[in-house]
């Protein structure tokens, strides 16, 4: 009998644990899958032409150089434009603003935009800034991006800013700092590689975001560097050239597939590398 | 003049999540006007005669988070297990690292992929199986009614369920590990297996915490645009079976906004994506308390 339920136990234990095991490894094995079918399609498309020419109307040859050039614009600017915002609003969350009603309430809204789904920023921004200029454009597309990266950014500063010791603050108080010279100069410098994590991160977060450009910044086939105008971009010429019946185009899709991964895998690494020895020291 | 600057910092934020509300509100206007709250519960979407009704897109966004919920809840809790509890030390930041990687990778990767890779093997491999395994069950026959089209709502729920793995995942892996050692060890003591220290001691002391991750995780499925988009087969209609083609309220925005100029088709898009954000939005609330207080007991 009692050896009867220890038999029973182990079975559920053994069954339960396999289950385990084989969750982990379909885990990896999914990644493996995207990573081999990435590179298996997308690298015979790697050449100079990529580089060097632009897209081509649906079914031609060519490259990505304007998509590539336009993603790296609007990447650049939504950065520029969402980092500062989100570096200050983090350091009101960690410093100033520590117990107050109004850092609960914007810690709760941050939280809420960090998953929000990125395709109703595209339609408030569209909202916002497409229908009054009449066109798609780079501006609008970047503002969008900004708006992905604020709350990654804010997120990180506050928890960084969060790991510094508060004795560190109030020695450089007592030494006579005034307030601001006490975050720029001592918690920003102690908090310095955890932040760049985060704007990394970031960084990762829209190199591949589509949603929210597909009607903001549009596509463009030519190359440009207007601004006010549409401008191309890596995820959009997926997102047209994917479904092509094209075999030219579909190519450029998973060209531009692989180029966004890189791009995000190296980033993504970049910024483990650097949070793994300020997670030692702390 | 510092403070300053930071507080406006965290005032813009609050801003912009109000901005998206009342331009999202804004935008609806005509189609609430027009169709009332027919709008959520009718399924005809006909941009030619300007009839429109939301309940096919939210009946789709709605199945398709409920497979990958079905889905990616159990293997996410499996990997958690497997990382806190059976992985050998060496191999814990690999594992971690894999998983991490995989949120990471943009949502059109999935996408194409998902469109190129895994419908084609769905529809030759797994959902022929599924049609004649259920075809002599009622009910499940009509959910599983061939003929496998390979894009559809079952191949966008699988594909969402890998998307949120990772974030259930890591979530529910962290507060495992907050589980302290002292209970698990006098439940080892005692002679338990380590499935009935995970059933009877972790779940039960994480429960809070677990179910923020997948509420967390379900925010995350019923939002998600572009993998959606690509394997749906952007369908406005209710059908039978989860392997017909179908669509969601985002997907439904990503393939119509551009072509739908200004009107009540415009308007009704808005107003399917401020519905979208209703719903993600009571989700995600309900994921950031539980996970607020799983954190409070942490700390105790």
């Amino acid at each position: 009998m009692e050896l009867a339920i220890y038999r029973r136990r182990r079975l559920t234990n053994g069954v339960v644990m396999t289950l385990a095991w084989v969750a982990a490894l379909s885990g990896i094995l999914i990644l493996a899958v995207i990573l081999a079918t990435l590179f298996y399609e997308g690298f015979s498309g790697i050449s100079l032409k990529i580089f060097t020419q632009i897209t081509p109307p649906e079914g031609e040859d060519g490259g990505l150089l304007n998509a590539i050039v336009g993603s790296l614009i609007m990447t650049v600017l939504g950065t520029a434009i969402g980092t500062p915002i989100g570096i200050l609003a983090g350091t009101y969350l960690a410093e100033f603003g520590r117990g107050t009603r109004l850092a609960m309430a914007v810690r709760f809204i941050n939280d809420i935009l960090l998953s929000a789904p990125s395709i109703l920023i595209g339609l408030f921004i569209y909202d916002l800034m497409v229908t009054r200029m009449h066109h798609a454009s780079a501006w609008a597309g970047s503002v969008a991006l900004s708006m992905l990266v604020v709350p990654v950014v804010v997120r990180t500063t506050e928890n960084m800013l969060q790991l510094v010791p508060d004795s560190l603050r109030e020695a450089a108080a007592a030494i006579g700092s005034p307030r601001w010279v006490v975050i720029m100069k001592v918690a920003y410098r102690a908090a310095r590689a955890g932040m760049i994590t985060g704007v990394l991160l970031a960084v990762a977060r829209i190199t591949g975001e589509t949603a929210p450009l597909v009607f903001t910044a549009s596509n463009d086939q030519f190359m440009s560097t207007d601004m006010s105008q549409p401008m191309a971009n890596l995820p959009v010429v997926i997102f047209n050239f994917a479904n092509s019946a094209y075999p030219a185009s579909r190519q450029l899709a998973w060209t531009a597939a692989l180029l966004i991964t890189l791009a995000v895998l190296a980033l993504n690494i970049g910024a483990r590398t650097l949070s793994t020895p300020t997670s030692k020291q702390s | 003049m510092f403070r300053g600057a930071t507080q406006s910092a965290a005032v813009l934020v609050l801003v912009l999540l109000g901005g998206v509300i009342v331009s999202l509100i804004h935008g609806s206007g005509p189609s609430i006007r027009a169709f009332g709250f027919g709008f959520l519960t009718t399924q005809t979407w006909n941009p030619v005669t300007e009839k429109f009704g939301a309940l096919g897109a939210i009946y789709g966004t709605v199945v398709t988070s409920l497979i990958a919920m079905l889905i990616g809840i159990p293997v996410s809790l499996g990997i958690a297990v497997f990382i806190t509890e059976l992985c050998p030390p060496w191999l814990k930041r690999p594992i971690g690292t894999a998983i991490e990687l995989l949120a990471g990778i943009p949502s059109i990767i999935y996408g194409i992929w998902g469109l190129f890779v895994l419908a084609p093997f769905l529809q030759a491999q797994v959902q022929p199986v599924l049609i004649a395994l259920f075809k002599p069950i009622p009910g499940l026959s009509t959910i599983f009614a061939g003929p496998p089209y390979g894009i559809g709502t079952f191949t966008a729920g699988i594909i969402l369920s890998m998307m949120v793995l990772p974030y259930i995942t890591s979530v529910t892996r962290d507060v495992f590990q907050t589980v302290p050692a002292v209970l698990k060890e006098s439940a080892y003591g005692l002679g338990c297996t380590t499935w009935e220290v995970v059933r009877h001691v972790m779940l039960p002391y994480t429960r809070v915490g677990v179910i923020g991750g997948i509420m967390l995780g379900l925010g995350r499925a019923l939002g998600e645009t572009m993998a959606v988009t690509f394997v749906i087969g952007n369908a406005h209609r209710i059908a039978g079976s989860i392997l017909a083609p179908g669509t969601t309220i985002s997907a439904a925005i990503a393939n119509e906004f551009a072509e739908a100029e200004g009107g009540l088709y415009t308007s009704a898009l808005i107003e399917s994506g401020l519905i979208l954000f209703v719903i993600t939005f009571l989700v995600l609330s309900a994921a950031r308390l539980l996970l607020q207080r799983a954190e409070q007991k942490a700390q105790r």
